[in-house]
């Protein structure tokens, strides 16, 4: 099986159907599980208490946000370099998705931070790198809206798209050359992870859990764009025709 | 070499001419610095204080102000599509467009920006440290406004749409600019090491922004 074997919408179209079903019994299992242990298992922080629990949430969100462009950065090297037919749905289907994750890690860090540093939001370099990640999703779905003819609209936001990649090092390492009121990366370091396993284990099923719902919506929203797309076709031939 | 050296003649001419409305950016400069005491009042000394940041944002929005000429213009004329199909090489002819383009519209916000600092009040140091951070800076707004003005040189109206593409995107040259002229007047680090970034960023910019510039502009000409 290679990539371009499902440059064929309908054989995609094929495969998703086949997935889909495993996929969402996969994420809700994954969700309950994690949830689970989150709310009965996972302990209150010995500072924080309670509120720790929105870390479940909120570090998930933040790595998706990342991952999500990294996926747009990926299909626009398809769409880009070997033109692949389906490159230009994906990026245009996980723009909105990567928005909404970027929003709400901007929104569950705000709630967070609310009682832990006692503001609703700093300008501190990680949350302001990633507020303009946001930005720049908001601005690649504008670019996608404005232009009509969606193959120029999918080459244009595939070049903004990977001059925005520029942005991705910044957040990740912001922590590390800024001295920040952000923590620096405590689960993927160098030297193991200085989370308890009891936090740890919750942690990463979340996010899991939250890769996994990533997949099931943009796999759902390419085959909308696809359908939506072969309908905008009919339409034409049909205007064609009824002249 | 003697096409690209023409070109930016060409480029300079049209743009400091009638109709090039090369000075329009440094009058809105003299606009939007001239406002700022009406919003915040005219207290001298918080004027000083954030004086360098708000030479850098009058700079900013000339920038982008005058960046849909950059391509708009030869697209509407026809000049683009024998550029595109000329034999320099895209990114090379962008990158002489870029010049002249700034030589035209940002080396007038540069010299401007003394004069609008006294309107400031600012210390004769920050004037200096404003101007050349300025100097080194725009040339890194105008290379990275041209991947924006490339994306939206096939829409009518794209004017506010390459607004909100290319912002995000000239965040770090902000930040290193502001932050190297107010080192010189509050201490704390030397002038030299965010400028040295800003410099930086102006150099990847020469690079990236026309390279991605011309891709776009190929796209578009399909």
């Amino acid at each position: 099986m290679r990539l371009i074997d499902y440059a064929n919408p309908t054989r995609f179209l094929g495969l998703v159907a086949k997935i889909l079903p495993w996929l969402a019994g996969a994420t809700i299992v994954t969700f309950a599980v994690g949830l689970w242990l989150v709310f009965f298992r996972a302990p209150a922080d010995y500072q924080q208490g309670e509120t720790v629990k929105i870390m479940y949430i909120h570090v998930p969100f933040a790595w998706l946000s990342m991952f999500c462009y990294m996926t747009m950065a990926a299909s626009a090297l398809g769409t880009l370099v070997w033109r692949h037919p389906l490159a230009d749905v994906s990026a245009k289907c996980a723009a909105p998705i990567g928005a909404a994750f970027t929003f709400l890690a901007l929104a569950t860090g705000s709630l967070w931070g609310k009682p832990m540093w006692g503001t609703w939001w700093v300008w501190d370099a990680r949350l302001t790198s990633v507020l303009v990640l946001f930005i720049m999703y908001l601005g690649l779905i504008a670019l996608q809206e404005t232009i009509e003819d969606p193959l120029r609209a999918a080459k244009a936001s595939a070049v903004l798209t990977l001059v925005g990649v520029v942005n991705i090092p910044i957040i990740k390492f912001s922590v590390d050359w800024w001295n920040t009121l952000h923590q620096p990366a405590s689960v993927f370091r160098m030297g193991g992870s200085t989370i308890d396993a009891s936090m740890l284990v919750p942690l990463l099923i979340m996010a899991v859990a939250f890769s996994l719902l990533f997949v099931w919506i943009h796999l759902m929203a390419m085959r909308n764009e696809i359908i939506r797309r072969r309908i905008r076709t009919m339409r034409m031939i049909e205007a064609a025709g009824a002249e | 070499m003697n096409a690209l050296l023409a070109l930016f003649a060409r480029e300079w001419k049209l743009a400091v001419r009638v109709g090039g409305g090369a000075l329009m950016g440094a009058l809105f400069f003299l606009i939007v610095v001239t406002v700022v005491p009406f919003g915040v009042g005219p207290d001298l000394n918080l004027l000083s204080r954030i004086g360098p940041a708000i030479l850098w944002i009058g700079a900013l929005l000339a920038t982008l102000l005058s960046l849909d000429r950059l391509f708009q213009v030869d697209r509407d004329d026809g000049g683009l599509d024998l550029i595109l199909m000329g034999e320099s090489p895209l990114e090379l002819v962008v990158l002489v467009k870029c010049l002249a383009h700034w030589a035209a519209t940002g080396l007038p916000l540069v010299i401007a920006s003394p004069l609008l600092a006294i309107f400031m009040n600012m210390e004769p140091i920050a004037i200096g440290a404003t101007t050349l951070t300025l100097l080194v800076g725009t040339p890194a707004l105008t290379f990275t406004g041209a991947i924006g003005a490339a994306l939206t040189v096939t829409l009518k109206r794209g004017g506010l749409l390459l607004a909100i593409l290319v912002l995000p995107l000239t965040v770090p040259v902000m930040i290193f600019g502001v932050s190297s002229a107010t080192a010189v007047l509050y201490g704390g680090m030397p002038f030299t090491t965010p400028f040295a970034i800003l410099a930086a960023l102006g150099l990847f910019a020469m690079v990236l922004g026309p390279v991605a510039a011309a891709a776009a502009l190929r796209h578009a000409g399909e």
